[in-house]
């Protein structure tokens, strides 16, 4: 199937300084591609440059197959749903859906029926004669997906559409775009710098920083095997332990070494992988950590360690202790009977292990 | 609000009191020494000649008589011509009104543009337009004089609107182009996706949010252009002349006795339009002024 996003070698500078580099992103029919990053990282400009609000530098991108490079945004067969929402804030409802079909000269007719049909999907029916400043955050932000779903789009844009909303209705309006994108099985770029969110909705996953892409991949490609430090880091909350640490070879395998405080070195044996340089971080999830005797494999070691903090959240509890001169946080049972100051042993599973080049970032298995 | 007083009053006795009460004496005081001009024009429009020569200037008048509006209105003598303001009065409805729709809806473009579509040096445009609101009048007049000669518009009507609206243009643009930074730049590049165009945006959306802004530019136009003097003198001539210049003439060219009442009541209709102006809109004018963000 041919791409219905086509991002080559594109480049944004605004004046001497390099917003975007060299970005290079396809997507096909269908695809939910998230952009996600730390403010700041371009992730906005690039999505700006692919509704064609911002000019870009170098480069080029089709969208289903036409070059769009110099095309105005009207022309590009696209909708996009703002931050603020950015509804026409003088016109009612009915007349912010529909303006934009007025704009193109669509008959009366179709306008009503398409109005119709978006209102009854997005449940906003009752709504049509208010205007913007009579409706509550989430009903703003229906209505702007309306604007968007009236077109029938190649492409749908979503810049941060969730931000502006309390945590509860963020979860709600979450679930109901991910719900729009499989009734639709439209094609969809996503703006956020909420990894929780990106994780969630996409099907396919750009991180970015400082203008450059850090990795493309799945949800669970991202997750589970980041590309460099930053996306380790970045993605997964709490976030992935990074802990420096030796390695050695011992037969098969790889010992991986790291310092405690006032103990021995904690040795774990990596039967997986070798040919490691002598210094790396190790990267595992906080739910790789658990409890000795909760989690079983070939890849799991047991080990004692030192409880230095016991958060609670409910469903889990977090664990913090100190390994590689860094904070670890294991992901427990909400029942253990950990407590602060004590030594609980605790089992590590490394069948899902990342290690990474301390100077480089750079993903070393 | 009201038990805080109270309690105040209390806990301070009564030299809280007696201070509220000097506040108010003070500030009716100067209420009253404000007001005192226009207590004068009044009563003394409303008098006759002997007994404004044998009566005290504040005291009421005996006997109301709106003589002296009527010589005002219709009768009063500029020079050799005696029609009163009357047609100075409909020069400068001519002149005004024209001018300031012009220079309001011109302004809401620039603003528009300067605001909204930001370009390479929109910037340095926007100061040099903010720098011609304190470009001193006198300067200008010698220049503005060839120029309307060679557009063949001098000691005319449209000629005096062209004027108004050149130099109303600096703060008209000010005024919008205040307004409208304060309206998020999504607006526009959800209208751009919509696909409407530059003139598109511009009517639909930004004219419709724009009440407040163009009340003020309205009445800050309207009482700048009626109440002129320098340019309504410079470029007119006899029959174009607006109320400001004739009200002048009245006072200034009566021969033998000076008819107090007259100019009195002259000043009063000169100024009545702009008064008028203030009332209608002011709640307007204060809510323009004040207005912060547009609530989406």
């Amino acid at each position: 199937m041919a791409p219905i996003l086509d991002i080559k070698n594109l480049k944004k500078n605004y004046g001497s300084t390099e917003i975007l580099k060299d970005i290079n992103v396809s997507i096909e029919p269908g695809d939910f591609l998230v952009l996600v990053g730390p403010s700041g990282c371009g992730k906005s400009t690039l999505l700006n440059c692919i509704a064609g609000l911002e000019p870009i530098t170098g480069g080029s991108i089709s969208i289903a197959g036409q070059d769009m490079t110099e095309v105005s945004p009207k022309d590009r067969n696209i909708a996009m749903v703002f931050q603020s929402y950015a509804l026409y804030p003088t016109m009612s409802v009915a007349k912010n859906i529909t303006f934009g079909m007025k704009v193109r000269g669509v008959d009366q007719a179709t306008q009503d029926k398409k109005l119709q049909e978006v209102a009854a999907q997005l449940q906003i029916e009752q709504l049509l004669n208010r205007r913007p400043g009579q409706l509550s955050g989430g009903q703003r932000q229906r209505v702007a997906m309306g604007r968007a779903l009236v077109r029938d789009p190649a492409l749908f844009l979503f810049d941060e559409p969730l931000s502006n909303l309390d945590a509860k209705l963020r979860v709600e309006m979450r679930t109901e775009i991910k719900k729009l994108h499989q009734n639709l099985n439209a094609s969809m770029v996503y703006v956020t710098h909420d990894q929780i969110e990106a994780m969630t909705l996409a099907t396919k996953i750009v991180v970015m920083k400082g203008g450059v892409i850090q990795q493309i991949g799945s949800p669970a490609e991202i997750y589970n095997r980041p590309a460099n430090l930053f996306v380790a880091d970045f993605m997964g909350s709490p976030a992935m332990n990074l802990i420096p640490a030796k390695t050695r070879a011992n037969g098969g395998a790889t010992e991986i070494v790291i310092d405690r405080p006032a103990a021995e070195p904690l040795v774990l044996k990596d039967t997986q992988n070798a040919n490691l340089p002598a210094d790396v971080i190790l990267g595992l999830r906080p739910e790789d950590i658990a409890e000795a005797g909760y989690r079983s494999g070939d890849n799991v070691q047991t080990a004692d360690c030192m409880v230095e903090m016991v958060e609670p959240a409910g469903a889990d509890t977090y664990v913090v202790s100190h390994l590689g001169g860094k904070q670890v946080t294991a992901r427990l049972h909400a029942e253990t009977t950990a407590t602060p100051g004590a030594a609980l042993p605790m089992a590590f599973d490394l069948s899902k292990v990342s290690y990474f080049a301390p100077e480089t970032g750079a993903r070393l298995n | 609000m009201t038990d805080m007083t109270v309690t105040n009053a209390r806990s301070g006795g009564l030299s809280k009191i007696a201070l509220r009460w000097i506040l108010y004496i003070l500030l009716g005081i100067f209420a009253l020494y404000y007001l005192m001009p226009l207590f004068v024009m009044l009563t003394t429009s409303l008098k006759s000649l002997d007994e404004i020569r044998t009566g005290s200037l504040v005291a009421l008048p005996r006997d109301v008589t709106f003589d002296a509006w009527r010589t005002a209105w219709s009768g009063a003598c500029t020079g050799i011509q005696c029609e009163g303001l009357q047609p100075y009065f409909w020069n400068s409805v001519l002149i005004a009104v024209p001018a300031v729709m012009i220079s309001t809806l011109l302004g809401a473009m620039n603003g528009y543009v300067v605001a909204q579509w930001r370009f390479k040096g929109a910037n340095i445009i926007f100061s040099l337009m903010l720098f011609g609101c304190f470009i001193p009048f006198q300067v200008v007049l010698l220049p503005m004089a060839t120029t309307l000669g060679k557009l063949g518009l001098a000691g005319t009507i449209p000629g005096l609107i062209f004027v108004h609206v050149v130099y109303g243009l600096g703060f008209t643009t000010l005024f919008f182009r205040n307004y409208y930074v304060t309206i998020p730049q999504e607006l526009v590049k959800a209208a751009k996706v919509d696909g409407a165009g530059f003139f598109r945006i511009f009517w639909s959306i930004f004219l419709p949010l724009s009440l407040p802004i163009i009340v003020v530019t309205v009445i800050w136009q309207f009482t700048q252009i009626w109440n002129d003097f320098l340019f309504g003198v410079s470029f007119s001539q006899a029959g174009t002349q607006p109320i400001t210049v004739a009200l002048n003439n009245i006072v200034n060219s009566t021969t033998g006795v000076k008819e107090y009442n007259v100019d009195m009541a002259a000043a009063i209709i000169a100024a009545l339009p702009t008064l008028l102006v203030y009332v209608v809109a002011g709640k307007y004018f204060i809510r323009g002024l004040t207005a912060g963000s547009v609530k989406g």
